[in-house]
């Protein structure tokens, strides 16, 4: 099993990142030292005066807010123009947004901060510097306003995009006084609102988004048309780390529409033309012979084997430890041990990946949809090999995101493919099965639960040994401190903003790091997807192991982590945990803390003939913090469900000779609206903190579910996905 | 060459007769509004009405589609005014990433035509799109508020 560790590192990535982390180490800096102006106006694009860098107001009053994160569906594009709004004191209904591109980022010393939108960040991370750009745009247009009427600024107000002299009640509006704002120095320092005061913020606002979602107009990276473009339809090397060895052009020459057939990299080829169904049709027809490499002996069994034999002893990496477990649990009364695992996810957004490239001599654009603006522009520099001055990405809405938008293969491919026909934009695209075969998969992992127990049936000892791969060590090594990936510990750590919620006498939680060639990603949610279904599964398992009720004897180790019990409570009692549940129906809890927040899901479900799940009904409490739009907040944890319970049922991908085997929705099913359970929201904002809210909730769906499966019937579920245990939704 | 009546209007379009009608509205009569998301008509993002009914048309070839009334997510809307399925799409708002919804209103517009009153039953039973983001909480409310709109 050699061959094992052998990885294909892209080499586009280590770039990409390098911009990547900056921006978020640089973050609170970045907060105290945005620009907000200067002396003389900087004009948009229609000529309308910009007040600072996230605000200009166009004569009729019309405000648009610069949104440097992306949307993907989580909502961050109304949230942070909530919060802008919110201090800015604008009218609502004249909002509108426009992303600001990585180029001019770069160009005016990254005004906008970071453009990267994964983690769960794209409030929390933002929020003190846009609130901060509204606020000051606030006190310019206050000040434009004084100036022209001769009057102490501290006299007006600004409310709802109008300006009023309170003394002799003048008023004017935004739209009048902005042209003069723009050109004032802007204030030192700005005082915030105490959330408690907002208006806008906190409040469930419609999306800005969807009246163009719904009669077709939203431009997605997919619908991009510029004049003379072409479209490209590309096949990379099935096995990762192997190379495409030739292709026969001859052999598709004369197809209807082929312009050209182009080798992309050392392992891609793609064919050009007039339509994207040409250039797919043709590409379908290519005899193209690969070089799969040592990489096309790995299997699935073969990795499974190599994870399992990091479950016990060796080397490991320890993200959390008190006390001493190994005495602890020789000395136990009672032991309980479990073997779990957790596969391969693909992200599998609805729109599949594409970008669109421009090159010529001195100038490299491109159009696509991006979770970092940022990273994919490090993309274009690279790809195209011209300075950042030539170059620039222009960011559309995205169809879907998931965490795999954040990688930047897809946009290195565009412009290696239109470096090939200068002076022609070239859309490309991937099938659905380039998408899924060529994926950034949630990493594969097993895990090894051991604890012991005193004779009053008291948690004395836990270990929990995690054996599998690394997102970091691939995709951001530069994230690795000694070797150990942090982040292989969300959820387990003891501090941070994914902590371990459990306090116990003798802990001890390791990582058994192995790396597969398949090329791991962030799938919504990250590690604490298989972190807390180990954790959660495995609370349930002790608690029945002891008689005792789950909440109960999850209550007793959390009382150091009241945050986490809050919510946990929250659901139970909504639930009806401790009453009798209808006839035939079964109930199982879980807790967790990702990105954040603390969250928690109490799931109910009935099963037939032990296989048939019908997943009744789901409680989720949400503590966040502060909550910038509960509507929103309640539509991505249903929609949680929906990806967490998807990953449970159907998900999972496996490898053959080195590939991924599933290739399109028919072998990577996705639930559908009669699988939906109702799920009954709870945001319970506690103030004080910014969590994110579009990742954690997943992570809490699976355990839940399986936990009320074993209260049904019996039988504990220890591996994803469901499917190959032949149980189906009902 | 192909004759297609999409969206009331008669166009000509240089296409092979087995193209999926999927890739002529999209790039040749130009309209994006209809999603490509897996081409073996299980994902529904593609769904356009053909004759009104509720057809994946990745599935669909053109010749398949020559004399009949197409009418894709941009047609849907009649005499400036959206059609309520649109509307309540607004009045809950329904979309995420929003990419699967022009096909999830389509079958949504179909199943309102052939049963205007649907049970939960109806809709389990006929909407059968994916949604990636998850918003089916919203599209089952906003199927019953566009029922009773």
């Amino acid at each position: 099993m050699n061959h094992m560790p052998k990885l294909n590192l892209p080499t586009m990535n280590r770039r990409a990142f390098v911009i990547g982390t900056a921006a978020v180490g640089s973050g609170l800096a970045l907060g105290l030292d945005i620009p907000f102006g200067g002396p003389a106006a900087v004009r948009a694009a229609d000529g309308s005066p910009e007040v600072n860098a996230w605000v200009v107001i166009q004569p009729d009053d019309t405000v648009v807010i610069r949104i440097a994160r992306s949307e993907m569906g989580q909502g961050t594009l109304t949230g942070l123009a909530q919060l802008v709004a919110e201090e800015l004191e604008c009218d609502w209904s004249k909002v509108t947004t426009e992303f600001p591109s990585p180029g001019q980022n770069v160009a005016r010393k990254r005004v906008w901060g970071d453009f990267s939108t994964g983690g769960s960040r794209g409030i929390r991370t933002s929020q003190d510097y846009v609130r901060k750009g509204g606020a000051a745009a606030r006190v310019m247009l206050i000040e434009a306003a004084a100036n022209e009427w001769k009057v102490p600024a501290a006299e007006c107000i600004a409310a709802n995009s109008v300006i009023t002299h309170q003394p002799s009640g003048k008023t004017t509006t935004f739209g009048k006084v902005a042209e003069a704002a723009a050109k004032l120095t802007p204030p030192a320092d700005v005082k915030l609102k105490d959330p408690k005061d907002w208006k806008l913020a906190g409040k469930g606002l419609k999306r800005l988004d969807t009246p163009d979602k719904v009669v077709g107009k939203t431009v997605y990276g997919i619908d991009v048309k510029l004049p003379g473009m072409l479209n490209a339809a590309i096949k990379d090397c099935p096995v990762t780390g192997g190379r495409l060895k030739s292709y026969d052009e001859a052999k598709i020459a004369g197809m209807k529409g082929v312009k050209k057939v182009v080798k992309v990299g050392d392992t891609a080829v793609a064919v050009v033309a007039d339509t994207f169904w040409h250039a797919k049709t043709a590409l379908d027809a290519l005899p193209i012979v690969w070089d799969e490499g040592e990489n096309a002996k790995v299997s699935s069994a073969s990795i499974a084997k190599w994870l399992s034999e990091g479950l016990e002893g060796g080397q490991a990496y320890v993200g959390n430890s008190n006390g001493d477990v190994n005495t602890a649990l020789a000395g136990a009364v009672k032991k309980v041990e479990a073997v779990y695992s957790y596969p391969y996810q693909n992200h599998a957004a609805m729109e599949p990946l594409n970008a669109t490239a421009l090159y010529t001599q001195d100038k490299c654009e491109v159009w696509c949809g991006t979770q970092n603006g940022e990273a994919a522009f490090a993309a274009v520099l690279e790809a195209s090999e011209l300075p950042a001055d030539k170059c620039d990405v222009h960011k559309l809405m995205l169809g879907g995101g998931f965490g795999r938008r954040g990688q930047t293969d897809y946009v290195r491919q565009a412009v290696l493919i239109a470096k090939q026909m200068p002076g022609t934009p070239i859309k490309l695209l991937w099938t659905r099965e380039e998408d899924m075969t060529h994926g950034r998969y949630h990493p594969i992992t097993q895990c090894k639960m051991t604890a012991g127990f005193d004779a009053d049936n008291n948690l004395t000892a836990l270990h929990m040994r995690v054996s599998g791969q690394s997102i970091q060590f691939t995709l951001r090594p530069e994230g690795l401190i000694n070797g150990m990936d942090p982040s292989t510990f969300q959820g387990l750590a003891p501090k941070g903003d994914a902590t371990f919620g459990y306090s116990v006498p003798n802990l001890l939680i390791d990582h058994s790091m192995r790396n597969p060639h398949i090329i791991p990603g962030f799938w919504r949610g990250v590690n604490v997807n298989h972190n807390a279904l180990y954790v959660e599964s495995f609370m349930d398992e002790m608690a029945h192991a002891v008689s005792q009720d789950p909440l109960e004897f999850r209550r007793k180790l959390m009382k150091d982590h009241p945050k986490n019990l809050a919510v946990l409570e929250a659901v139970a009692e909504k639930i009806g945990w401790g009453k009798p549940a209808p006839q035939g129906v079964y109930r199982g809890l879980a807790q967790y803390m990702g990105f954040g927040s603390y969250v928690a899901a109490a799931a109910e479900i009935s099963v037939t003939d032990g296989s048939k799940v019908k997943v009744l009904r789901i409680v989720a409490a949400t503590d966040p913090g502060y909550a910038v739009n509960p509507a929103q907040i309640e539509r991505q944890v249903a929609g949680s469900f929906v990806y967490g319970l998807t990953g449970l049922f159907y998900g999972g991908c496996t490898v053959k000779d080195g590939a991924i085997e599933q290739t399109n929705f028919d072998t990577y099913n996705s639930m559908r609206i009669n699988e939906m359970p109702k799920v009954e929201a709870i945001v319970m904002p506690s103030g004080g903190f910014w969590g994110g809210v579009g990742e954690p909730t997943i992570c809490v769906a699976a355990p839940a579910v399986l936990n009320a499966y074993f209260a049904a019937t019996g039988k504990r579920i220890r591996s994803v996905p469901l499917r190959d245990q032949n149980i189906t939704f009902a | 060459m192909a004759n297609l009546t999409i969206n009331g209007k008669s166009i000509d379009i240089d296409v092979e007769a087995d193209t999926p009608l999927l890739w002529a509205i999209r790039e040749n009569a130009g309209l994006t509004g209809t999603k490509y998301g897996c081409g073996i008509a299980q994902c529904g993002a593609c769904t356009v009405h053909i004759d009104g009914e509720a057809m994946r048309s990745c599935g669909v070839m053109v010749s398949d589609a020559v004399g009949k009334q197409i009418t894709t997510i941009e047609g849907l809307a009649g005499n400036g005014a959206l059609h309520k399925v649109q509307q309540a799409w607004i009045n809950n708002d329904v979309p995420q990433c929003g990419y699967c919804q022009s096909g999830m209103i389509m079958a949504v517009a179909a199943l309102l035509k052939d049963k205007p009153k649907p049970t939960d039953q109806d809709i389990d039973d006929a909407i059968t799109n994916i949604c990636r983001c998850g918003t089916f909480q919203q599209v089952r409310e906003a199927i019953h508020a566009a029922a009773n709109a």
